[in-house]
């Protein structure tokens, strides 16, 4: 027999085309692997791309937030009250700069001290106004951004460490086992979450001088495994659905009858599709926690001052909302903000959702 | 189907067993009691108000007795030493127990007061949601890829991009202090609901808006669509007909989960619109560790969203035959 | 399982049905639910505990009780005088010690029952029943005897002779105690473990041996050293244990008796007959009569208090709410209908029989209680409003909107933020409000066992900036723990620089001092590292600002680290409880207006005293006081005693509070007092000439606000004259 090498100049009858040109064309087009397509398709949904852009440049600015010229969001300056926002044109600066910060990590105060070297005791002005205390609206923002990307991302991987693996072992399991851990899981969901967050952050309240000793963990990492363990229900979900129906789909039938061995399944094939509808998920469910942040802060139950979050701004700006005088910039800013990075992160989801769906694969 | 319902009928037995003694064990474990004040009370009577709620006796024993159905005091049935006042009680018998907090009502009467309210502002908040998301959804498959599109995309996604207490907040802004047109709280005529449905609705409105355009979308690119388009049949009947159908069904699904998150956006909203749905007990009797309260609006919440998946998946079977209900997956 | 083609429309139908039922039913409840507006609306803040007077604490309940309720007195609007209540006049003793009121003849229940003394005695009775369980039962304990009532152990078990216990052990047995109460007023015991009974003139009773019948006297220790003495009468045995009965409340026993002596005695027939066993209710019975001075006439016509040690402010107590009388008949009735569940029932507003100038039309939980005037009321012809609404909103930006756009015509706490804007106007009317703000300090724990470093601590708060910045709303820095808003009270005040002509100077020289004061305890500059503490508070926006003020400023000025923590209201009441804090936010607001009800939290044991801090001479002098019947000397023993206070500084003083009324100015027969107590009979709405009147006795520079309501005003049956008129307030411009 020959080799397969030598399969291509076999003579099939190809209608008289050039067997050798044929090859050459077909061999111009790259084929493409699932991440090479998706990204293809983010990149021609401008929203999406926009979102992407925004989205990069606001988590830039998040973490260089202590290099940034902004005032300390905690300054202390005591006003009848909250004074209206100054036009950068106005007034676009002061040197009224103080370092006031809550314990920062090491790389933040690394940060803090380069600002002072660049810019000394300069800050910016009033942008966006004062609250009644004095503090800078801009500056609570930019570090309000902080906690409640942080809250968010540690939640969201919270919830995917735990999601992915017990949704995919359900779902890879199958059968009666999966059964019961659904089961387990709809029970689950059924318990009201607030009485579960009123006890754990009571329990750590109690016991937080031994954990911070012992364990490093403060409440604000304890807040998120709380915020954590509720998310990650809906993620196991999702996940088992989607490896289910992966269990059962043509195209894994097909690499089995062509002899691929599981370890090659599970990763080429089942892994990446998994991954694809987590990765849109875990897009989702980031705005979903900011918001039962925000929930949480509502109720009292949230972020302790003097660190702020975005969901602290809008509680106390939703508080000020009264007929006679109202301090409107308390609201809107930090709802702009929150909106601005929710919907981007929103837009993004969808597009990386459309972008990775493998029904639209060949269809754009 | 009737071997459906029962073995969702049992699962839902043991949920909510498991939700009740989950929740029972664990209120009691966080610290403060009902009867922690401001001012001391005297040891003696303390311990005197502790014995009339039964808060002296073991925990197993509190358990027994809010699961009912005998009463465990006694005025329970003779057979247990009682003197056959009253035999049955617990949750079992259909009794909540007294409040802790209100005093001059059984958890019983505050549910059947409060229950109503709640209904109606999440009927109208449902109402709301349906109507927006229903039609932002359809406008933009309909007219997909325009910038009408665009836009009720944007506006449907603001409803998801911020605390409903915010959108709350600029709500009365606007139709309260702008335009004078509603009451700013309360609870007293339909106008008073207004508002609140509205502010309680707009996440969903935005999460039904995107189902519907997804669903309707993905129906529109289906053969049979082509087939009926060839036939001739006009536009609109494709829509109304077919499409409208692959829209609604995953917005039947999202009913579910709708439901769910708007008893839990109620607390918020009933908060700040002052109006008594059982939302504001449900956070109240936490903080007052009014433990029964407590457990029966948890009780009632656990019934309603289990009670609402189940009739979603019925619903589900019965606008598409294609759906096995006894298929797992 | 096939699906015929016409269940299509089945399914749409039951779809449509769904939805319209829906629909109906959310109609029915809307309809159900619309009201006419109340003739008066104001918002209570938050859902009452209940209707029965005797078992709530708290100032929204106090609202819905004067409403419907009424004591012997009640209070003028402005100068909190007693005015004839129930009571139409009195008498009081030369020594203050007796009173006697003459009730108001032909005043009835709202059932139509006649109300008179014996309604008045069955209540206080009640009152301090501890069945009842009552909170405020120890205001009740300046009456003679009433204290020891309170404490008697309601235990069925026991079958009780005057004066002693008995329990039943064996058919024919019994065991006979007695015991020592050597606790304060609460049930503290001040004598631990003393292992023989305290030597008292040796007539202590115990005989053992003796196998006749003897009468012999014993005697209980009550606290502050008063005795009583019971007779009893019985046969004593030997000497058993030194043991409390088994039952089930033996903590509670425990912790009010610490000595007890039991002998077992097995009586014969003839003795068994003279030992007059009563039951534990006979036996209460029995102690009121003898023991408790309160008596009302057998025709009910006038009721005879007399009270332990004179106390001035005893006409005040009469009419606070929990002195409010409560049907007999009523209760009496409800036990017999509902055997089990009366105590629900008889407080529904359907069954609820109330003696005050309204009842309660109905009752929506966490909506409002609509009250309306009371027909059966004596005073009935000089009630102005007919319904009254009490809201239950508690969320303050809601309750604040209600107001402004007119829908609730009374709050009592705005927002703070909006307080700079009201103070110009014509409703908002700020006036001193008997209570405290301060912060415990828990002296257990060092640092702050270390007097030096609490006075460092209380120097270094500025408080004119948390009074005209945080709270804003005209309240006074507070030096000491009495407000100094009880007029005709002076005393101690905390130690401080006064002799600079400026605050700012003043305060610059106060935290010269801290620092120095800091260095001399060790910490500072080249001393020891000041510990991390944390302030806690409950959560509520002022209170945090304040924390994080304070916490900010001590760490600024004293270079300590100070971090705030917030607990949610019951979890921060636990804590307090069992000193589980550094530095806790307290506040503490007078129930009468006396000095007393400040500063005997502080005594050492006092379950409100909450800091762990105890001074024996403290202690005396409030004693001192509570039995002195000068009113000078009693005001220079509050004077020592509030010195050593602040000296001690186990709390730091912050401000006096004020009331924050923002009410309709159309609204008459209302004004600004130290207790904030309001009464709603004096309440009317004042027509257009009337308004004007009163605005033209106002400062020129107040804002006016549109004054809602019937331009006619809205005055009573009896006229326009027939109303209390109050000079307006206005009193911290």
């Amino acid at each position: 027999m020959t080799s397969g090498q030598d399969r291509g100049k076999q003579s099939w009858n190809v209608g008289g085309k050039d067997l050798e040109a044929l090859f050459a064309e077909a061999a111009k087009h790259k084929g493409e692997s699932l991440w090479q397509d998706a990204w293809r398709r983010l990149k021609s949904n401008r929203a999406a791309r926009w979102s992407l852009w925004f989205l990069v440049v606001f988590g830039l600015m998040s973490l260089l937030a202590p290099a940034l010229p902004i005032p300390s969001p905690m300054t202390l300056d005591l006003q009848l009250e909250p004074q209206p926002p100054v036009a950068p044109w106005t007034a676009f600066g002061n040197r009224g700069f103080e370092p006031d910060y809550w314990e920062l990590a090491g790389s933040d105060r690394a940060l803090v001290s380069l600002r002072e070297a660049v810019f000394g005791d300069w800050q910016t002005g009033p942008w966006m106004g004062t609250d009644a205390k004095g503090r800078d609206i801009l500056a609570r923002i930019v570090w309000g951004s902080r906690t409640s990307i942080l809250v968010a991302l540690a939640a969201a991987l919270c919830s995917l460490a735990i999601g992915v693996t017990y949704g995919a072992l359900s779902g890879y399991l199958g059968g009666r086992i999966d059964n019961l851990m659904m089961r387990i899981v709809d029970i689950l969901y059924s318990i009201p979450f607030i009485f579960l967050v009123i006890f754990l952050i009571t329990i750590v309240n109690e016991y937080r001088i031994e954990l911070e000793d012992n364990f490093g963990i403060d409440r604000e990492v304890v807040f998120y495994i709380v915020i954590g363990a509720i998310y990650w229900l809906t993620m196991a979900r999702v996940v088992r659905g989607q490896v289910l129906s992966l269990r059962k789909a043509e195209f894994i039938e097909a690499a089995r009858v062509q002899g691929a061995s599981t370890r090659r399944i599970l990763f080429l094939h089942l892994v990446p599709n998994v991954l694809s509808v987590v990765i849109v998920y875990l897009t989702l469910t980031i705005p979903a926690v900011m918001l039962f942040e925000a929930f949480l802060s509502f109720l009292g139950l949230g972020i302790e001052p003097p660190k702020v979050s975005w969901g602290l701004l809008a509680v106390d700006g939703s508080e000020s909302i009264n007929p006679i005088r109202v301090y409107w910039w308390l609201i809107v800013f930090p709802a702009a903000a929150m909106g601005a990075t929710l919907l981007a992160l929103n837009v993004l989801g969808d597009g990386l959702r459309d972008a990775l769906d493998p029904k639209l694969r060949g269809k754009d | 189907m009737l071997r459906f319902l029962a073995r969702r009928l049992l699962w839902f037995a043991i949920t909510l067993f498991v939700v009740v003694t989950v929740s029972f064990f664990l209120m009691r474990a966080v610290r403060g009691g009902p009867f922690d004040g401001e001012r001391a009370l005297n040891p003696a009577i303390e311990a005197n108000l502790q014995a009339r709620y039964h808060l002296d006796w073991p925990q197993w024993k509190q358990y027994l007795a809010y699961v009912g159905p005998f009463n465990l005091d006694d005025e329970g049935p003779e057979f247990m030493g009682g003197n056959g006042d009253r035999p049955f009680s617990g949750v079992l018998a259909g009794d909540f127990g007294p409040s802790f907090k209100y005093r001059d009502f059984t958890v019983n009467d505050i549910i059947g007061q409060s229950l109503p309210i709640s209904a109606a502002l999440g009927s109208i908040a449902l109402a709301w949601a349906l109507i927006l998301g229903l039609g932002a959804g359809v406008a933009s498959a309909l007219w997909r890829g325009t910038r009408t599109d665009v836009a009720l995309r944007l506006l449907a996604t603001t409803g998801i991009a911020l605390p409903n207490f915010v959108i709350a907040g600029f709500l009365v802004i606007l139709f309260v202090f702008l335009i004078p047109l509603l009451p700013v709280a309360g609870y007293g005529s339909p106008a008073h609901l207004l508002l609140p449905g509205f502010a309680l609705g707009a996440p969903f409105a935005a999460y039904i808006a995107r189902l519907t355009r997804t669903g309707m979308l993905e129906v529109l690119h289906q053969d049979y669509i082509r087939t009926a388009r060839a036939k001739g049949l006009p536009e609109r009947l494709v829509i109304l007909r077919h499409a409208l159908k692959g829209g609604i069904l995953p917005v039947i699904s999202y009913l579910g989960p709708a439901t769910a998150g708007i008893l839990t956006g109620s607390l918020v909203i009933e908060r700040i619109f002052a109006i008594p749905g059982t939302g504001s007990h449900f956070v109240n009797s936490a903080l007052n560790r009014d433990y029964t309260l407590a457990m029966g609006v948890t009780i009632l919440y656990t019934v309603l969203v289990y009670g609402l998946n189940m009739l979603v998946d019925l619903a589900y079977t019965l606008l598409d035959p294609r759906i096995d209900l006894e298929d797992p997956s | 399982m096939a699906f015929s083609p016409t269940s299509r429309q089945l399914r749409q139908v039951a779809a449509l049905a769904i939805l319209v039922g829906l629909a109906i039913g959310a109609a029915t409840v809307l309809g159900a639910a619309r009201l006419p507006r109340a003739d008066f609306v104001l918002n209570n803040a938050t859902e009452i505990q209940s209707m029965d007077p005797h078992t709530v604490t708290g100032i929204p309940e106090g609202r819905v009780m004067r409403a419907i309720y009424e004591g012997l007195t009640v209070k003028h609007p402005q100068t909190l005088e007693a005015l004839p209540g129930m009571a139409e006049s009195w008498e009081v003793s030369d020594d203050g010690l007796h009173y006697r009121f003459h009730m108001r003849a032909g005043a009835t229940w709202s059932d139509g029952e006649v109300i008179d003394a014996h309604d008045f005695e069955y209540s206080w009775r009640r009152l301090v029943s501890p069945e009842t369980a009552a909170e405020y039962a120890y205001q009740l304990w300046c009456v003679e005897g009433a204290e020891a009532f309170t404490l008697l152990p309601d235990d069925r078990q026991y079958r009780a002779l005057d004066g002693t216990w008995w329990q039943v052990v064996a058919p024919g047995r019994y065991r006979v105690g007695f015991s020592a109460f050597s606790t304060n007023r609460h049930g503290q015991p001040l004598h631990r473990e003393s292992a023989t009974p305290p030597s008292w003139d040796g007539r202590f009773p115990f005989n053992p041996g003796a196998a006749k019948l003897d009468v012999w006297t014993f005697h209980k220790w009550y606290p502050y050293g008063v005795f009583h003495r019971f007779h009893a009468e019985g046969a004593p045995g030997p000497i058993v244990a030194n043991e409390v009965p088994p039952d089930s409340r033996s903590e509670m026993r425990s912790g009010m008796y610490d000595e007890h002596w039991v002998c077992e005695v097995e009586p014969t027939l003839e003795e068994l007959a003279t030992l007059q066993l009563l039951s534990a209710a006979e036996f209460r019975d029995v102690a009121w009569r003898k023991e408790v001075g309160v008596k009302a006439s057998p025709d009910g016509t006038t009721l005879d208090v007399t009270l332990r040690k004179p106390t001035p402010y005893f006409l005040d107590l009469c009419a606070f709410y929990p002195f409010f009388p409560v049907s007999s008949k009523a209760i009496a009735r409800a036990q017999e209908r509902w055997p089990s569940s009366w105590r629900i029932e008889w407080l529904r507003p359907e069954h609820l029989v109330s003696n005050g100038p309204y009842r309660v039309a109905f009752r929506r939980v966490n909506d409002r209680i609509r009250l309306e005037k009371s027909p059966s009321y004596w005073d009935a012809d000089r009630i102005a409003f007919d319904t009254i609404d009490l809201l239950a909103v508690d969320h303050l930006g809601t309750s604040l909107n209600l107001y402004l756009t007119g829908e609730v015509d009374w709050i009592d706490r705005p927002i703070a933020g909006v307080i700079p804007r009201l103070l110009p106007r014509e409703d908002f009317n700020p006036a001193p409000y008997l209570g405290s703000y301060f912060y415990r300090v828990n002296v257990n724990e060092p640092p702050f066992d270390d007097v030096r470093v609490r006075r460092a601590l209380a120097l270094t708060i500025d408080r004119r900036a948390v009074c005209e910045r945080i709270t804003k709303s005209g309240e006074r820095p507070s030096y000491s723990i009495v407000p100094r808003s009880l007029a005709g009270y002076t005393g101690g005040e905390m130690r401080r620089s006064t002799s600079e002509a400026t605050y700012e100077e003043n305060f610059a020289k106060d935290l010269e001092e801290a620092k120095r004061l800091l260095t001399e305890a060790g910490y500072g500059e080249g001393g020891g590292e000041f510990p991390t503490f944390e302030i806690l508070y409950n959560t509520d926006q002022t209170h945090k600002d304040i924390a994080e003020v304070l916490a900010d400023s001590w760490s600024k000025q004293l270079g300590i680290n100070a971090k705030t923590l917030n607990q949610e209201w019951k979890v921060y009441l636990d804590s307090q409880r069992s000193l589980d804090f550094q530095i806790s936010r307290s506040a503490w607001i007078g129930d009468y207006l006396d000095a007393n009800s400040f500063l005997d939290m502080w005594m050492t044991g006092n379950e409100n005293n909450r800091t762990g801090w105890g001074n024996a001479r403290y202690d005396e002098l409030i004693r001192a006081a509570a039995s002195e019947p000068d009113v000078a000397a009693r005001q220079r023993l509050f004077d020592e005693a509030e010195t050593i206070l602040m000296e001690e500084l186990p709390v730091l003083p912050i401000y006096d509070y004020t009331s924050r009324n923002l009410a309709n100015p159309r609204l008459g027969g209302f004004a600004g007092n130290a207790l904030d107590e309001h009464f709603p009979k004096f309440w009317y709405w004042m027509d257009d000439a009337e308004l004007a009147e009163k605005r033209a006795t106002q400062p020129d520079d107040w804002v006016q606000v549109p004054a809602r309501g019937p331009s006619e005003g809205k005055y009573p049956p009896a006229g326009r004259d027939a109303v209390q008129r109050c000079i307006p307030p206005g009193a911290l411009r």
